[in-house]
């Protein structure tokens, strides 16, 4: 009976993992390596967020004073830095664009991005961000490889420079397999793919705030359950000792 | 009954059967002493219960079931606004998924020992009603947060019921409430998760262990405790429920609570499948995810469902079997026709074939979360075949069991 209860938690197990694997599938990610405790790159991050992203996009569920507290940012900082808004100290994050100039000018709103890490994953946000090219058939001028003919135009175009994407060509089909730097921007690989990182973690951050707070309480909570583990294994051995 | 006399207890039991009651169902509740692993999940059944409760009643408090409001009330309110509005929030959402994993851990239990046959098929039927009644409130408490997946996910289960001919689409507009999935749907979709089916679910639990208590509890080796009494009258393998049993659970419940806080406090969304990344998207009618599944304890379902190819363009044959994928669990305690319950005295052959089951259940439940290939699709046939074998042609090939001879008495293995 044991063989057979672990013959199925086996085969249980190798056909869950079996599973997540088919279902990741998609194209390749890169890793965007963030680290969602370290406060000096989300506000690093929360600048370029607000100084770039925040034209057009919103992330109406996230107020200023909760990013002053936790990324310990004083009210002076908050609103002299990244409330270019005109917003209260405890307002929320709307777009410098109105809607109806948005689907003049794009043809749809931009999405809000108060979760859209918790919607597209921080790898396919990181990979999207450093993955334009230039294509000259679009309006944007731009490309991109993640997300193919997106109506966003690369907002990063000056730091990241002009990059052009290779194609590899069989039997009459091209597809595409990398990008080159043609034009160098104000910034170097190295420098543009931190920002991007910065970027990539507070917008993690805003997609759920007290996620570094989640996970230290976790352990105080599992630490409590294994000292309360000892003592209820040791009642219960006690109480059945009579039993056999 | 032994009754005290004087004093408050004395008092209340000469008006209220407290002492009674509580000495019927757990001091002097006689339960086999050889319960094992697999007896832990009735009564971890019950704490997820409470623990949906109390986080629900505290989610209504701040939850606005509005099609404009509720998708903010959510994601803004209860996960920012709320001081601990996520904390209750994930307690309610793992527990979702947690009450379905010790579900179907508790019936597989039943499976290996026995427990739905005689004297036991009514606490079966009822334990149907109540997973019955648990899918019917995953459901609808899915829509609730108004993201993309509960939206579409509603989508797909509500335009089966229109794949019924004739009366399919009158139907469909009767449980929408309208001609597509709105306001009037949340509301009473809100309506239904909060109040309707958890009073139906405390009642069918209180049946479910209203007849559990009559007839007495199963034991790994599938012995009747009390046809073995002494003098006094007490079940001779038997133990007190409590303190017994209410010493052991707690031990249970703390192990099982380390895997729930796990997964509340490091993996919230356990990878997509107790909270589905789509869903942190506002549900929009106008478009379409590229690829809609249900949450994973509807994926074998699912799979039966689009394992059955449609006749005319119309899906109802794939409703039809999806529904006797469940209703032919009903039928269990009629279809297993060998009088011995415990698979531990049963043919090495119907071991193996209760095993392949687990396995083609899970396999139907891994496709049912993937978008359909042809060699999915053949392998979700399969699978489905041999998920109706396993029970339809029960009353034929458990005549021809050769069991091993079962013992007297309960053994400590």
């Amino acid at each position: 009976m044991k063989k057979t209860i672990t013959a199925l938690l086996l085969a249980t197990i190798a056909l869950t993992s079996t599973g997540l694997v088919l279902a990741a599938g998609g194209a390749h990610l890169e890793s965007a390596n963030i680290d969602v405790d370290d406060k000096a790159s989300l506000q690093r991050g929360a600048k370029v967020f607000t100084d770039y992203c925040l034209s057009c996009h919103s992330a109406k569920f996230v107020r200023f004073n909760r990013v002053a507290t936790d990324l310990d940012m004083t009210e002076t900082q908050v609103m002299e830095n990244i409330n270019h808004i005109g917003a209260k100290f405890g307002g929320t994050m709307t777009a410098v664009m109105t809607d109806d100039y948005a689907k003049e000018a794009f043809g749809a709103v931009p999405p809000d991005l108060s979760l859209v890490a918790r919607s597209r994953g921080v790898d396919w946000l990181y990979t999207y961000l450093i993955s334009f090219y230039t294509d000259t058939s679009k309006t944007t001028g731009h490309n991109n490889v993640v997300f193919k003919d997106v109506g966003m135009p690369n907002v990063f175009w000056k730091q990241e420079g002009v990059k052009e994407a290779v194609y590899e060509e069989h039997d009459g089909v091209k597809t595409l397999t990398g990008m080159k730097v043609v034009e160098q921007g104000t910034m170097s690989e190295e420098e543009f793919h931190t920002m991007i990182r910065d970027l990539v973690a507070f917008l993690s951050y805003i997609g759920e705030p007290n996620q570094s707070y989640r996970k230290s309480l976790g352990v105080y909570v599992l630490v409590f359950l294994f000292f309360f583990f000892g003592v209820a294994y040791a009642m219960k051995k006690d109480y059945w000792k009579d039993v056999h | 009954m032994e009754q005290k006399s004087n004093g408050l207890m004395g008092w209340i039991d000469a008006r209220y059967p407290a002492t009674k009651t509580w000495e019927k169902h757990l001091a002097k509740y006689y339960t086999p002493k050889n319960f094992n692993f697999w007896y832990f999940f009735g009564s971890l059944a019950f704490l997820v219960l409470v623990i949906q409760i109390l986080s629900g009643v505290f989610l209504t408090m701040f939850y606005k079931p509005d099609t404009a409001l509720a998708f903010q009330s959510v994601e803004m309110g209860i996960m920012r606004d709320v001081e601990w509005g996520w904390l209750i929030r994930y307690f309610h959402s793992t527990g979702a998924s947690a009450f379905f994993i010790v579900i179907y851990l508790h019936m597989f239990r039943a499976l290996l020992y026995g427990s739905y046959k005689k004297p036991r098929e009514l606490i079966w039927i009822f334990g149907m009603l109540i997973f019955l009644a648990l899918m019917a409130e995953g459901f609808m408490g899915y829509l609730l947060p108004w993201g993309q997946m509960s939206f579409w996910g509603a989508q797909v289960i509500i335009n089966l019921v229109s794949a019924i001919p004739f009366v399919g689409e009158g139907l469909g507009i009767w449980v929408r409430g309208d001609f597509v999935i709105g306001d009037a749907t949340l509301n009473r979709f809100f309506s239904l998760h909060v109040a309707a089916i958890p009073l139906i679910l405390v009642g069918l639990i209180f049946a479910h262990i209203v007849a559990l208590h009559e007839v007495g509890s199963n034991n790994p080796d599938g012995v009747e405790i009390k046809k073995n009494k002494d003098a006094n009258g007490i079940p001779l393998d038997g133990i007190p429920f409590h303190p017994y049993y209410s010493v052991k659970d707690i031990v249970g419940v703390i192990v099982f609570l380390m895997f729930f806080s796990i997964v509340v406090f490091f993996m919230p969304e356990m990878f997509g499948y107790f909270i589905e990344h789509a869903n942190f998207e506002p549900a929009n009618p106008l478009k379409t995810p590229e690829h809609i599944a249900p949450v994973w304890y509807f994926t074998p379902y699912y799979s039966v469902l689009r394992a059955v190819p449609s006749i005319a363009g119309s899906a109802f044959p794939g409703v039809i079997a999806m529904g006797a994928s469940i209703v032919v669990l009903f039928f269990l305690p009629w279809l297993d026709r060998n009088p011995v319950k415990s698979i531990r005295y049963r043919a090495n052959w119907y071991k193996a074939l209760l095993a392949i089951f687990v396995v083609a259940f899970i396999i139907l439940g891994i496709l049912g979360t993937l978008s359909p290939t042809d060699g999915r699709t053949l392998l979700a046939q399969i699978c489905t075949v041999y998920y109706f074998a396993f029970f339809l042609l029960m009353p034929i090939y458990t005549k021809f069991e050769k069991n091993k001879p079962v013992p007297e008495r309960v053994t400590m293995k």
